[in-house]
């Protein structure tokens, strides 16, 4: 449970801004993670996500601005603020020399925990990361999901009010991600706080209470998921694809007033009511087409724009 | 780090470098058996090849015969080259490789804390390897004196002092290959200047003043006279250059590893 002083703001990060040489990485971003909730950086990749989220934990610089995580200023109180923080990286830096089990005693005592406190600890997190079974297991013997939740369950090792996730899921299979996202709905209702990176649009949407994009180091949106649909873009979306159909949109989607964007061989046709054009799509021969609520990835691909990047 | 001028901030340390000791000796303990065979066997054969096979050629070094002259100065280059293998190679691996560094900053351990555990475990390394070494010299009967214990907690600080040296080159590796030029260009060339196979005297004037500023030949000159069951000379100034060379070296490690992680 988050302590009643910190609930209304886990963490507070204001107008802050990195930069590497010239490179502004962090370019004057905001926002708040409330106690108990779940916010998502979203952005894609060199968006500036890592690096803020490196500047929270107080293990680099920044030019200007101000962090407060647990109520600790960071980087100056950066030890006490990551002794009540779990953080999950983005790259599994397990210890490969040791077991499943040991990996989570050493990882204690890097908090300073009593060994025996941490051994009566270990059972109910191997519960949690269903990794009873593999306590005696070498890491090399564990699959891509297993050392996902071992590196979670080593973040709840201090039993951390606010768990930080570095694109928790980036590299795993289906099932593996559910389980993932599964533990981590487990985590909120238990009263945890958690500000996870991610590039997975499906993954922001089903986790997090309210998220802020980011792109080129600044925050070019933020809300909660629906906030961000209904405020940023028209609710459906019907994508038009095979021969003809890129004309078609041009010539009379537009005509009808559905703002178009084309994207390789699909257009896609934002509407208030695409149902309307369905029966004229009908008979065309050759064209082809799928209609849908507005998601995430359509606000996303509406502020960061469709083409491909050098970084990418 | 509030701005890269603290990079170069005096080294804050506190009790959380222990259980970054205590990793390092857990995996130790894990290949026990390889570490102490390797330890053991690679300066018997030393011993055994140089002190009996070429000793028995050579005439007497002030006033010692070859092998037990061998002994000490071989006990130092094994106290050296396990701080040295432990600090790079090892401590290269740890941070780039499997990245256990960062894991463990991640908790609330700085990488000043990180870097003061590694010391501590390297110099421990050396003090184990030493032990091992008077056993063997013990065993075959070639120093038998109490006073070679002494050597124990010189090795320890010996450890420091190259462990330290060593930290500064794995803090501003390119790769792999600058740990291997470092040990070429100064490892190995400290085993001939460090008066461990022959007297300083032999060498020219300006290179036994260069040589009497080396870690490795303060260490010989106090570890070699102890085997003997003698008193080193000027051993306050061959100990004050081990632990200069520990201090000053652990901080720039420090400057330079907050500079390469931290930023």
């Amino acid at each position: 449970m988050a302590a009643a002083a910190v609930a209304a703001a886990a963490l507070r990060v204001h107008e802050l801004r990195k930069a590497y040489g010239q490179v502004a990485a962090v370019d004057g971003v905001s926002f708040r993670v409330r106690g108990g909730e779940c916010f998502a950086l979203l952005g894609p990749n060199g968006a500036g996500k890592t690096s803020i989220l490196r500047c929270c934990l107080g293990l680099t610089s920044y030019q200007s601005g101000t962090i407060d995580l647990l109520g600790y200023r960071v980087p100056a109180q950066g030890r006490l603020a990551r002794q009540r923080t779990g953080v999950v990286s983005q790259i599994d830096n397990l210890d490969p020399d040791f077991t499943v089990e040991e990996n989570l005693l050493v990882y204690g005592r890097y908090f300073g925990l009593d060994p025996r406190a941490i051994r009566r600890r270990i059972p109910e997190l191997l519960e949690f990361a269903s990794l009873a079974q593999k306590a005696g297991a070498r890491i090399g013997e564990l699959s891509g999901g297993m050392k996902r939740r071992l590196m979670l369950a080593r973040a709840l090792i201090n039993d951390p009010s606010l768990i930080l996730m570095d694109e928790p899921t980036t590299g795993l299979d289906p099932q593996a991600r559910h389980l993932i996202w599964e533990r981590l709905k487990q985590l909120l209702a238990g009263g945890k706080t958690i500000l996870l990176t991610t590039h997975f649009m499906d993954e922001a949407e089903r986790l997090a209470d309210r998220l802020a994009i980011v792109d080129r180091g600044r925050k070019i949106a933020e809300g909660s998921p629906r906030e961000l649909i209904r405020g940023h873009i028209e609710p459906q979306v019907l994508e038009v694809y095979g021969e003809g159909a890129i004309q078609w949109a041009r010539k009379c989607a537009q005509a009808r007033g559905l703002r178009v964007e084309i994207s390789g061989e699909t257009a896609f046709c934002y509407a208030t009511d695409a149902a309307a054009l369905l029966p004229e799509l009908e008979q065309l021969a050759g064209v082809r087409h799928l209609c849908r609520p507005a998601n995430l990835e359509d606000v996303f691909l509406k502020l960061t724009g469709r083409e491909m990047r050098a970084e990418w | 780090m509030a701005n890269p001028a603290t990079f170069w901030s005096v080294p804050r340390v506190s009790l959380r470098f222990v259980p970054v000791w205590q990793r390092n000796f857990m995996v130790w303990r894990r290949y026990l058996f390889e570490r102490v065979v390797s330890n053991i066997v690679e300066p018997a054969i030393t011993l055994v090849a140089f002190g009996y096979g070429l000793g028995t050629l050579l005439p007497l070094i002030d006033g010692v015969a070859y092998l037990p002259y061998l002994a000490g100065g071989t006990l130092c280059v094994s106290v050296m080259y396990s701080a040295k293998f432990e600090s790079l190679w090892g401590a290269y691996g740890r941070m780039e490789v499997q990245r256990t560094w960062a894991a463990i900053m991640n908790a609330p351990v700085s990488i000043d804390d990180v870097l003061l555990g590694e010391l501590a475990w390297a110099a421990t390394k050396s003090l184990l390897t030493a032990a091992a070494m008077l056993l063997i010299v013990w065993t075959l009967g070639i120093a038998r004196t109490p006073r070679a214990l002494i050597v124990l907690p010189l090795a320890f600080v010996a450890g420091l002092a190259f462990s330290a040296m060593a930290l500064i080159v794995n803090a501003s590796a390119k790769g792999w290959d600058t740990l291997s030029t470092y040990f070429t260009i100064v490892v190995t060339p400290m085993i001939f200047l460090g008066g461990v196979f022959f007297p300083l005297s032999r060498l020219p004037p300006w290179l036994q003043e260069f040589s009497s500023y080396l870690p490795l030949t303060a260490l010989v000159a106090l570890v070699r006279p102890l085997m003997l069951d003698r008193v080193p000379e000027n051993a306050a100034l061959h100990l004050a250059l081990l632990f200069g060379y520990a201090l000053v070296c652990y901080f720039i490690a420090v400057g330079l590893s907050r500079r390469r992680l931290l930023r």
